[in-house]
């Protein structure tokens, strides 16, 4: 009876298990089932190297979406990644117990502040401060990179913070008794041994970036072009879907989803490289 | 001419320490700004008054309900479910291909951005489901987002349980669900706990997965079937339609409030765990 139960409870649990994975699939399945036909009909080379998005004449070009997002999540990374990355070795490195017991949960609150309220915020002050002192309308690649590089600090801190924290003490102890001072050692030794994990945390920043959408697209400007400066605004992919997805219908729609396989096949990539260097990382 | 190391040395401390105040600072402004600018509308009608004129007066009182809704709801439904998984990978199995599998399954979940859950959401429960922009829409595919954060910090916590309370538990003669409920999950509930409130302030703060969704209806949703709107969502619309700034601030000061709040009881359970047990 006890072991019938058992095995009974197990089955349960691995049914609850495999529901992740059942989830997965329903999401990919359905959003490439809407996704894909577009990209026979109207041809793989025409939406993603198209520069017309004009899905209600039938022109379904997101070249410049593409275009934009990575000019975003690049200019993310330019604002944050420096950012982030220096606090993770002032935590790490110089932090006393006191201030790291400060600073982590400060940290995991700007991650919990919503994306919205980051947009509004940069609305208000950052688009203004671009528009009065660079010029432009103000929504742009500028004021869109620096609000994502305020996003995407936490998730950079804290992955690189865990990657210093594992660099074993013995290199730095070694490193500090041959005569080198403390940045010596820091970028010497401890940014070199914690790398693939630092390059992790770049990764998932970027992940975070080029996903992020409600902040987006309320300092973007979502201008259907390719910016040629930093003072241009610029649609997103993730833009892209959240503008019209309310009300397209038909091809429209289809053309949104279109979008999002494009989107979603990036995002695989990024974290497929993000998990490869903690993995590495845990092997040394 | 060569700079010596000793005074590179001071330079950079300064400089790491001036970046770390500067990140902190980041977050004290954000707070301040949304503290100082909407305090002076928060008020109790504002809190307990439905929205008049599409939110131009009145207070949000829907719109509060309808976040208490959705981020309730979300957790009963995901809890069992990660929380079996968790128990699944920890307590009923062996490191194998096959958790491997799950583990990826959930890796990749974790991974997905919000408005792809809200691309999918839209799709399959409000199109092909026929639920329509619905509490229950809402509820189903914040379920699947919180689902991977749930699992993660069940599946540490019981971790983090020390082999002893098992051992003795199977040598007093009892089955491994026995340990499972009355050891195990005792001991790892109060991690448990944080995933949850980490899920619920995470599903407060969501816009574009519930935009599309559950709707934006300004009513109080009565049943399932319900469109309804939560206050990020409520917020949003405020904000991006510029229908008030002095609501917008007041909705935004309550929304960081509760979220901030949810997420320090949060750290504050974990840390009295780490303590714990270590």
């Amino acid at each position: 009876m006890a072991f019938q139960k058992e095995n009974f409870i197990k089955f349960i649990l691995m049914v609850f298990a495999l529901s992740s994975l059942f989830f997965l699939f329903l999401i990919f399945a359905f959003i490439l089932i809407e996704g894909l036909p577009l990209f026979l009909k109207v041809g793989l080379k025409n939406i993603i190297f198209g520069f017309k998005w004009a899905p209600t004449k039938g022109s379904f070009g997101i070249f410049p979406m593409i275009v934009s997002s990575f000019l975003v999540t690049f200019g993310a990374l330019v604002v944050g990644g420096p950012m982030g990355l220096s606090c993770a070795v002032y935590l790490s490195e110089y932090s006393g117990k006191k201030m790291k017991m400060l600073l982590k949960p400060a940290l995991e609150l700007l991650a919990g502040i919503p994306s919205v309220v980051y947009g509004f915020l940069g609305v208000i002050y950052i688009v203004p401060l671009v528009r009065n002192y660079l010029g432009g309308s103000g929504f742009s690649l500028i004021a869109t990179s620096i609000i994502l590089g305020v996003m995407i600090l936490p998730t950079i801190i804290s992955i690189s913070f865990d990657a210093l924290m594992s660099v074993p003490k013995s290199f730095r102890e070694g490193s500090l008794a041959m005569g080198a001072t403390k940045w010596q050692t820091i970028y010497k030794v401890v940014i070199p041994s914690a790398k693939s994990g630092i390059m992790a945390g770049f990764i998932l920043g970027m992940g975070r970036a080029i996903g992020e959408t409600m902040a987006v697209i309320m300092i973007a400007g979502n201008a259907l072009k390719i910016p040629t400066s930093i003072l241009d605004p610029l649609r997103t992919l993730t833009g892209n879907i959240a503008l019209e997805l309310a009300y397209a219908t038909g091809d429209h729609r289809l053309g949104l989803f279109s979008t999002g396989v494009v989107l979603l096949v990036i995002i695989m990539i990024l974290n497929y490289m993000a998990n490869f260097g903690i993995k590495k990382k845990r092997l040394k | 001419m060569r700079i010596k190391p000793s005074i590179v040395d001071k330079i950079f401390r300064i400089g790491f320490n001036a970046l770390a105040f500067f990140t902190v600072g980041i977050l004290v402004v954000i707070i301040s700004i949304i503290c100082v600018k909407g305090f002076s509308h928060v008020n109790l009608e504002f809190i307990f008054a439905s929205p008049e004129d599409m939110g131009r007066h009145g207070g949000i009182f829907p719109s509060i309900m309808g976040t208490i809704l959705l981020a309730l709801l979300s957790i009963v439904f995901a809890t069992p479910l990660g929380l079996g998984t968790a128990i699944f990978l920890t307590e009923y199995t062996k490191e194998s291909v096959f958790t491997k599998i799950i583990r990826f399954g959930v890796e990749s979940l974790a991974g997905i951005p919000s408005i792809i859950y809200g691309l999918f959401g839209f799709i399959f429960f409000v199109i092909q489901l026929g639920m329509g922009w619905s509490l229950l829409s809402g509820v189903l595919t914040m379920t699947i987002m919180i689902l991977p954060t749930i699992i993660r910090t069940s599946e540490e916590a019981i971790k983090a349980v020390p082999r002893n309370l098992r051992i003795v538990s199977y040598s007093l003669g009892a089955t491994r669900w026995e340990t499972v409920t009355k050891v195990v999950l005792t001991a790892a509930t109060p991690g448990i706990l944080t995933g949850i409130m980490l899920s619920i302030g995470r599903v407060v703060g969501e816009t574009a997965a519930v935009i599309f969704t559950m709707g934006s209806s300004l009513r109080l949703p009565t049943s399932l079937m319900d469109s309804g709107r939560t206050m990020a969502v409520h917020f949003y619309i405020l904000a991006r339609e510029g229908i008030s700034m002095d609501k917008a601030y007041a909705t935004a000061l309550v929304l960081v409030l509760s979220i901030t709040a949810i997420n320090i009881l949060a750290y504050y359970i974990m840390n009295r765990v780490v303590s714990r047990y270590s």
